[in-house]
């Protein structure tokens, strides 16, 4: 009657940073523009740190749109790295201790992302959350949500469809499907097999 | 302003586009032509090298204002109301990114934006995006 006792609390929080540390570095761009994420559990929220670099506009002054879109869309795609590989975080398969960037996961391709400015940007931090709303093997659906000083006060949020990279080590076997073709030939022989000579 | 002044004027005065090496090309009545060249520090994917999605949606974001500024509707200031990006596939390491934006129609608030980019491959596009920006009134 040796129920598995919890991990202590040390050694789950060290492995979870470790491994998403790991993640965050793998990116140049990422440190490119200043980015880093915070963690409670399996919820990130990315961290744009403000520089003068981020400015678009002097005059008023405001974050630059490209960077604004570009802060979105790794946020989006780093959390969706990051609930790709959870499961093998907690499970062991992933060992933080020996992580480098050529362990990492591929990233998500952005397949198309529209960013909608809601407010222009401050010259100070500004944070991102994103919510997977889908994620199948191949596709996945993003929504991803800026804010400076209120959470609620979005300056910025986007929605993107990214293609997930190929797992290796998992195989999922296809989800059943109908046989278009062989529908096909049963309506064919149906119909006497007067279709042949289209 | 001659086109030279223009720029100059606009890649010094906004920052991202200076720190992240843009140039301008060409510029003519409603459209711009960027480049942004291949630079180490854009990577999004390491083990390929390839850009990130977000250092090209930040020159077409620029490229896409240069033109709305360069329309005879707009007055000198501009912001971005959406702008959505598809990648077509992914740039090739290496290679300069270069980016053709049109304001195709302008009314006295809203300009309609579309932009395409190509790396040394002129054939298929790397990107291409649709943009409203907003034009200011005329003082």
């Amino acid at each position: 009657m040796s129920a598995k006792r919890p991990e202590p609390v040390q050694v789950v929080k060290q492995r979870r940073d470790a491994a998403l540390a790991a993640l965050v570095e793998s990116v140049p761009y990422t440190k490119f523009l200043g980015i880093s994420f915070d963690r409670r559990g399996d919820e990130l929220t990315g961290v744009l740190h403000f520089r003068d670099g981020l400015i678009g506009n002097p005059w008023l002054p405001a974050l630059h749109g490209g960077a604004t879109a570009a802060f979105l869309e790794v946020t989006a795609a780093i959390s969706l790295c990051w609930s790709h590989l959870w499961a093998d975080i907690e499970s062991g398969a992933i060992d933080p201790e020996n992580l480098n960037a050529d362990d990492m996961p591929r990233m998500p391709k952005t397949i198309d992302i529209t960013v909608d400015y809601l407010r222009s940007g401050l010259p100070r931090d500004a944070y991102a959350r994103a919510r997977i709303n889908r994620q199948g093997r191949r596709y996945a659906s993003v929504h991803v949500e800026a804010w400076q000083d209120n959470r609620a006060r979005l300056f910025a949020q986007a929605t993107g469809h990214f293609l997930m990279p190929p797992q290796a080590s998992v195989s999922v076997p296809d989800a059943d499907r109908p046989n278009l073709f062989a529908k096909l030939e049963e309506a064919s022989k149906s119909q006497g097999g007067s279709g042949t000579d289209d | 302003m001659d086109k030279e002044q223009f720029f100059k004027t606009y890649i010094g005065a906004i920052a991202h586009c200076s720190d992240m090496n843009m140039r301008f090309i060409d510029v003519g009545e409603g459209w711009a032509e960027m480049g942004l060249p291949y630079d180490t520090r854009f990577v999004g994917d390491p083990k390929t090298g390839v850009i990130h999605g977000g250092a090209l949606s930040a020159l077409m974001d620029s490229c896409c204002g240069a033109a709305v500024l360069n329309h005879p509707a707009g007055h000198g200031g501009t912001a971005t109301i959406g702008l959505r990006i598809d990648h077509l596939r992914a740039a090739t390491p290496g290679q300069e990114i270069t980016v053709r934006a049109t304001c195709y129609h302008a009314t006295r608030s809203v300009a309609f934006v579309r932009a395409t980019a190509h790396d040394d491959d002129t054939e298929t596009p790397v990107a291409t995006a649709a943009g409203t920006f907003t034009i200011e009134a005329k003082t």
